[in-house]
């Protein structure tokens, strides 16, 4: 008994020797990027003027907070994100509710439910924007005029909704990746009392159904807010950031500043702030969806 | 079948023993080159015959083939951090002059008597040298000039003269606009970049007698003649332009071009071969060619621009990768193009010789208004008022990346009429003078 007692520390400390390399590494893995950024968001460093480089203090980022594209993009990527998480938690919902149903080639639908998931961020873009809303050859224009109404211009019109809607094209099939299985795992012995209690198919929705995916929706919403943050490739391939500033976000204004104008300090600058919102976000939305459970419960 | 101990053993002798003689084998000594090249048809076409070159010379050469946007950014940050990781690079008159005067480039200046300076054209070349030395190998070069559908003219009526003026165009474009069936009076890039729809909206600008800075460095963009083309361009595209035009670049409008869906398209020169192709092109019988239009002055109305390999400073095989730059950018090369997949696939616009081969100049109708447009463009002097900078639709200096892209984005947003030109302009203004505000006056 004594014995053990007196080996105690000893082993633990044993133990976080045999820890520590791990845990150096992927300190290093996260501290060197982050220190490197900060510090080159202190700069004055412009990458086709090597020989300028200036200490800058917090000009950088008052160049950024000053400057009318910082706070458009702020909110196109707040707006992305909001629009995006609520278009996919519902039609993952919706699906997932239709697919839980039994029916003749539930199988196939299923696979082809999830099937845009693994095509790739670029290539969907592409064929988005040039099999579908393409004005002049796409099938959107094709279809509207053959109904007599003009073309839509979706990415000159309506850029932020056009990306949007590939986004949620996207994303669903994720939704209903975590959502069905949720669904499947709802006990049925509970939807059977519930019918045999007179609840409608609404009702069994509101009180049995919904609840049980709270948690899981938050999984969703939790995960594809990271994604959707530094939502890129489609804004790149489709819109270019335009028309203006329209469809510009941060992920993509950091992009304009480091790879269009090679412009370092800035772009350090940019990221910085990108990280803050990131956070701020985050806690807001693992607040919000912390406190709904609560409710619930 | 089993095998015995016996066996087993001679045969980890033969093993380890061929092991050894791998291990001990002199290494392959043939010396390497990294090319980072753009995915034009041009390039791709070159890649195929260096075969040919490597045999010869006994180099191997090592590819990195990416669009033109990516290789650029590639290669700038490759360049500027001093990483050495390619031999031969492909950039283009715009970079050549600047990365020259930084000294991160190779004087080309030696490439021996036989190569011919003298039969690259003189503007070319010029555009590609940095206080008279020459940084870059031009491949190919390219002007811009109109394309229209000379079926549709003949239908309606109206002749293309030799150069339009923008008020002839504005009037075509109106006569010509189709929407029922799908064809459009112009087609022009409104994709926001400066190698997009800037590259464009810079020559236009020129002709109506502006200019992107004045003699103290200070952007023009609230200037009459911007206000006026700007409007033009906007006020035509928008009634007579395919819907969208704001997202179609270079690639866009080559393709609604090729489809039959514009009547007119002003742009690069280099787009002719691929119209005139048939398995490629609807319009290949019926497009006809006519010089970049004008509108008020003739400075600066058609553009120069021209792709071109250089040496970093920092490839350790400076010499090998000369053999190869002068291989790809000779008459010979032409020459062997030529011969294995017809004249109207060799790379244009470089060499004057190119344009004196009857063979070229009947496969290729476009050939002598691309000539004349390579001769008549003057990149000293953009504009009918003195400019500090040389560049028709670019200003040579470091910080036009970020002011074109800026510029250019402020424009489109114009043209899908979420602004006002006048609104547009005055935010372009704003960003143009914060991109060079750190600017040192020269």
């Amino acid at each position: 008994m004594t014995g053990t007692v007196a080996t105690r520390p000893a082993r633990h400390l044993h133990a976080r020797s045999l820890l520590a390399p791990s845990v150096a590494a992927l300190f290093l893995w996260m501290v060197v990027p982050l220190a490197m950024t900060l510090w080159f968001s202190a700069e004055r460093y412009n990458l086709l003027n090597p020989g300028k480089t200036a200490f800058a203090g917090w000009g950088n980022y008052r160049d950024l907070l000053t400057h009318r594209a910082l706070w458009v993009a702020m909110g196109n990527t707040l707006f992305l994100v909001g629009l995006v998480l609520a278009i996919t938690l519902i039609f993952g919902m919706l699906f997932s509710l239709l697919l839980d149903q039994d029916f003749p080639g539930h199988h196939i639908c299923r696979l082809l439910v999830i099937a845009p998931f693994f095509v790739m961020p670029t290539v969907s873009a592409l064929i988005w924007k040039n099999m579908l809303m393409n004005p002049v050859f796409g099938l959107f224009a094709w279809i509207t005029r053959s109904l007599g109404f003009g073309a839509i211009e979706f990415f000159s019109r309506m850029p932020l909704l056009s990306i949007a809607l590939i986004m949620g094209w996207e994303w669903t099939p994720f939704a209903v990746l975590i959502l069905l299985p949720a669904l499947q795992s709802l006990n049925p012995e509970q939807v059977e009392a519930a019918r045999l209690d007179g609840a409608g198919p609404i009702a069994l929705f509101r009180h049995i159904q919904l609840p049980h995916l709270l948690r899981p929706m938050a999984v969703v919403a939790m995960i594809e807010m990271i994604f959707f943050l530094s939502l890129f490739a489609e804004i790149y391939v489709t819109t270019n950031g335009g028309p203006g500033l329209a469809s510009t976000n941060l992920a993509y204004l950091i992009f304009r500043d480091a790879l269009l104008s090679f412009d370092v300090g800035r772009a350090s600058a940019g990221g910085v702030i990108a990280i803050i919102l990131a956070n701020i976000v985050g806690l807001f939305l693992m607040r919000l969806v912390g406190r709904n459970l609560e409710d619930w419960r | 079948m089993v095998l015995s101990n016996r066996t087993w053993k001679t045969l980890g002798l033969l093993a380890s023993v061929a092991l050894m003689a791998w291990i001990l084998s002199p290494p392959d000594r043939r010396p390497e080159l990294t090319v980072a090249t753009v995915n034009n048809a041009d390039m791709i076409l070159m890649q195929q015959l260096s075969a040919e070159f490597q045999k010869r010379s006994g180099v191997k050469l090592n590819w990195v083939v990416l669009g033109e946007n990516i290789l650029r950014q590639r290669l700038t940050i490759d360049i500027s951090t001093g990483s050495n990781t390619f031999d031969v690079i492909t950039i283009g008159s715009y970079e050549a002059p600047l990365w020259g005067e930084r000294g991160w480039l190779v004087p080309l200046d030696d490439l021996g008597a036989d190569y011919g300076y003298e039969d690259i054209f003189d503007v070319v070349r010029e555009g590609l040298s940095y206080q008279g030395r020459m940084y870059a190998a031009p491949f190919y070069g390219e002007s811009s000039f109109t394309y229209y559908r000379r079926d549709l003219f003949q239908k309606a009526g109206l002749g293309m003269p030799l150069q339009p003026s923008y008020e002839q165009v504005r009037q075509f474009a109106q006569k010509l606009y189709d929407p029922e069936h799908s064809v459009y009076g112009i087609c022009l890039r409104g994709e926001p970049g400066w190698g997009q729809n800037m590259a464009y909206i810079s020559t236009l600008v020129n002709t109506f007698g502006g200019r992107w800075l004045d003699l103290d460095w200070k952007p023009q963009l609230t200037s009459p003649p911007w206000v006026e083309a700007v409007s033009f361009y906007v006020d035509l595209l928008s009634h007579y332009g395919p819907p969208g035009a704001s997202t179609d670049g270079y690639n866009e409008n080559r393709a609604l071009f090729a489809d039959g869906n514009c009547a007119m398209w002003v742009d690069a020169t280099s787009a002719a071969s691929y119209l005139l192709d048939p398995s490629q092109s609807r319009v290949a019988a019926t497009t006809g060619f006519a010089k970049a239009p004008i509108a008020k002055v003739p400075n600066g109305a058609a553009y120069i621009w021209s792709w071109a390999f250089a040496i970093p400073t920092s490839s350790k095989h400076a010499p090998v990768a000369k053999q190869f730059i002068k291989w790809a950018t000779s008459r010979q090369y032409i020459a062997t193009v030529s011969k294995r997949f017809g004249w109207l696939r060799v790379p244009s616009g470089s060499r004057k010789s190119t344009y004196e081969v009857p063979a070229y100049l009947e496969v290729a109708p476009f050939a002598p208004l691309v000539r004349e447009a390579i001769l008549s463009a003057d990149y000293t002097k953009p504009s009918a008022l003195p400019v500090p900078y040389v560049g028709i639709q670019y200003v040579d200096i470091p910080e036009f990346q970020a002011m074109g892209t800026e510029v250019g984005q402020e424009i489109s947003a114009a043209l899908a009429g979420r602004a006002t030109v006048q609104q547009a302009l005055a935010l372009a203004q704003a960003e143009a003078e914060r991109d060079l505000e750190g600017r040192s006056l020269k």
